[in-house]
């Protein structure tokens, strides 16, 4: 959407993994006999981000999309794979000064406003934080100033900073949790759900204050949301992750208007139809499977209507399409139908 | 239209608090024909949830009933004893709630909890409330029931968990159904599969629903009349199509227009400024008058109430004819 004259990666993930052993205690499974269990969050995925530009992840419940925000940020240690940040690998930095800078550089807008601040500071301190732990600024009175300053950028007033967090509603609420990750003037935010807690009215006003900010500031965001229609409206590029994998990457323009994956085409389908056109959404059938044994070769194949032989055997690689990849034999065969889009 | 199946007049529902008593349902009436889906959106805090409650007779204290009647076929239930009232609940009220996994008991079966309910209300005996169990969990799309009857719930996903919640409303065959959120914790995909079911309920059975939800898709798809909620009031009440299509009230147009749609390009979204008032700072006249872009003086100090605007009610003195 901006106008970049020389794209620059802003953030390069490469073969990202990231397993969660979920295994019962050692005894108990000595004594039942049961192997151990292991949970694959993320398995194997690559993507780029542009600077300025907007990535988001789309997916159900349980995908995985959650644990490479937290990924991204330092929160999980990765098990395999690359992350890189402005060309520095985060997964893999041993001295924690350059973490710390580094970190300086990434931050987090979390889905609930109501656990995402601290109960007991005022607004004031939760957003001078970040300031505060990364020693940007030390004299007191340059940090209220920076406080106000942030205060003023996301349509707060400075008395605003000397309540407590119980007195503001969950929109404004989210605009503290805004102004706390620009404190350290990052150029990466990484923002799961941020809108999901909120109602329709006010998740367009923070909607719009995000877009704002990322002009003004020249932020880059991973966007993390199960609702398509707000993917739509905020991306450049979009991810739809399946148990782990991410089925199509894709420039939000080609995603939306063909899409390939016989699983984006699900998602799609099943938006509730706001036109009243009459149309019935596509019955689905089944439901996203357990990831601690997800389906062999295809993870979507129990589910898609396209499945053959071939999808039950062998994992799909990804596909060069127009804007972007797609995993899936039916698109690299050429075999599915043509995408009837929904007339709208 | 036949004779409604639910009449609620001039219904308020208010709380006790130490800073004297907060109105949060205030003054509202609506009426419900038989086997029709009737959807309540509005923000949360709206006032949506305790009318559900209200009609449910499950409003907790200190909330209450400060005026107005609920007339359940032609009889008066806001007033009925608690041990009547659990009687009409179940066998002539259905409810579902939000979270299905809150609303089953863990440490009983699916099984059991049917059983349960369905020898509460129906003269059935122990056998005889089983098979009808597993006709229920047939019915709401539960593959191998026999063998699920068995299950505790959290052997369930999400969304077979809501169908067993279904199944437990459903169990007496219900003149009405409080379906109060019942797709928000769900994914998009199993919520269509949810939705589906209960209007299959409803055309079936010839069930009244009640459906509250915060999202207008939801609605869109589902119901046939929808009554928008704002800070404890009905701002505009009509047919589906009308109010999505051809919204009448200030506040339902700003709410429409502030929902991203695929395919409509737009750099920002249109949104209402501010948020809506708390409890106890709700302005005098028209509840909406801080945020409304079409404001105008009469709004400041007359509380307007639903008149009639094209095909639907609005509570807006936009629409006042006599203006």
């Amino acid at each position: 959407m901006t106008n970049k004259i020389i794209p620059t990666t802003e953030v390069d993930v490469q073969n990202l993994v990231k397993y969660f052993d979920v295994s019962a205690p050692w005894l108990s499974r000595v004594f039942s006999g049961q192997p151990k269990q292991i949970l694959k969050a993320v398995d194997g995925i690559s993507f780029k981000i542009q600077k300025g530009e907007t990535f988001s992840l789309v997916g159900e419940s349980g995908c995985g999309k959650s644990t490479i925000a937290r990924l991204l940020v330092g929160l999980y240690e990765p098990t395999d794979g690359k992350i890189k940040i402005k060309g520095h690998d985060i997964s893999n930095l041993d001295s924690p000064k350059a973490l710390r800078t580094l970190r300086k550089n990434v931050q987090m807008i979390f889905q609930d406003p109501f656990a995402s601040l601290n109960p007991r500071w005022h607004v004031k301190d939760i957003i001078a934080e970040p300031i505060r732990a990364h020693k940007t600024l030390s004299d007191n009175h340059a940090i209220d100033k920076r406080v106000n300053e942030l205060l003023d950028l996301v349509s707060l007033t400075k008395v605003d900073g000397d309540k407590f967090p119980h007195e503001f509603s969950g929109g404004q609420r989210q605009r503290i949790s805004i102004a706390r990750a620009l404190a350290s003037k990052p150029e990466f935010i990484v923002c799961d759900e941020p809108t999901s807690a909120l109602d329709v009215s006010v998740q367009a006003q923070i909607l719009n204050l995000m877009v704002d900010l990322q002009k003004e500031l020249g932020l880059t965001y991973l966007f993390i949301s199960h609702n398509l229609a707000v993917v739509y409206h905020i991306s450049d590029h979009v991810g739809v992750m399946y148990l782990g994998r991410l089925a199509e990457v894709r420039d939000s323009k080609s995603l939306f208007s063909n899409p390939l994956h016989p699983y984006t085409r699900l998602l799609l389908d099943t938006i509730p139809d706001l036109d009243m056109s009459g149309r019935d959404r596509m019955p689905v059938a089944g439901e996203v499977p357990n990831p601690i044994d997800p389906p062999k070769a295809c993870r979507f194949h129990p589910r898609c209507p396209f499945a053959n032989e071939r999808c039950k055997t062998e994992m799909p690689l990804p596909t060069p399409v127009p804007g972007g990849y797609v995993e899936c034999h039916g698109v690299q065969e050429n075999r599915l139908p043509a995408y009837v889009p929904i007339v709208r | 239209m036949t004779e409604a199946l639910l009449k609620v007049e001039n219904l308020s529902i208010a709380f006790k608090s130490r800073h004297g008593e907060l109105t949060a349902v205030d003054n509202i009436s609506f009426e419900m024909a038989p086997g029709e889906i009737l959807g309540v959106v509005g923000e949360s805090g709206a006032g949506k949830s305790l009318t559900g409650s209200a009609l449910t007779g499950l409003l907790e204290k200190p909330g209450f009933i400060k005026s107005g009647q609920i007339l359940f076929e032609n009889r008066r239930i806001d007033n009925l004893p608690y041990e009547q009232m659990r009687r009409l609940r179940g066998l002539k009220i259905g409810a579902i709630f939000q979270d299905p996994l809150t609303s089953l008991n863990p440490l009983y079966t699916v099984g059991f909890h049917l059983v349960e309910t369905i020898m509460t209300h129906l003269p059935m005996n122990q056998a005889k409330a089983k098979d009808h169990a597993i006709r229920l969990l047939t019915e709401v799309g539960i593959p191998a029931p026999e063998k699920r009857f068995e299950q505790y719930p959290h052997q369930f996903s999400g969304g077979m968990r809501q169908r067993v919640v279904i199944a437990l409303a459903i169990c007496a065959n219900p003149k009405l159904i409080i379906a109060d959120e019942p797709t928000t914790a769900l994914d998009v995909s199993v919520q269509a599969q949810i939705l589906r079911l209960l209007k299959t309920m409803s055309k079936e059975h010839g069930a009244a629903i009640m459906l509250i939800t915060h999202d207008m898709g939801v609605i869109a798809e589902t119901a046939d009349r929808v009554s928008v909620m704002y800070a404890g009031r009905i701002a505009e009440i009509g047919p589906v199509a009308s109010v999505i299509k051809n919204p009448q009230h200030p506040y339902t147009q700003g709410l429409m227009a502030a929902i991203p749609i695929i395919g409509h390009q737009a750099e920002r979204l249109a949104q209402i400024d501010g948020a809506m008032p708390r409890l106890n700072a709700i302005p005098t006249g028209c509840s909406f008058n801080p945020r409304c872009p079409k404001v105008f003086e009469r709004c400041y100090h007359d509380r307007p109430d639903l008149m009639t605007a094209q095909d639907s009610l609005a509570a807006c003195w936009l629409h006042d004819k006599t203006r």
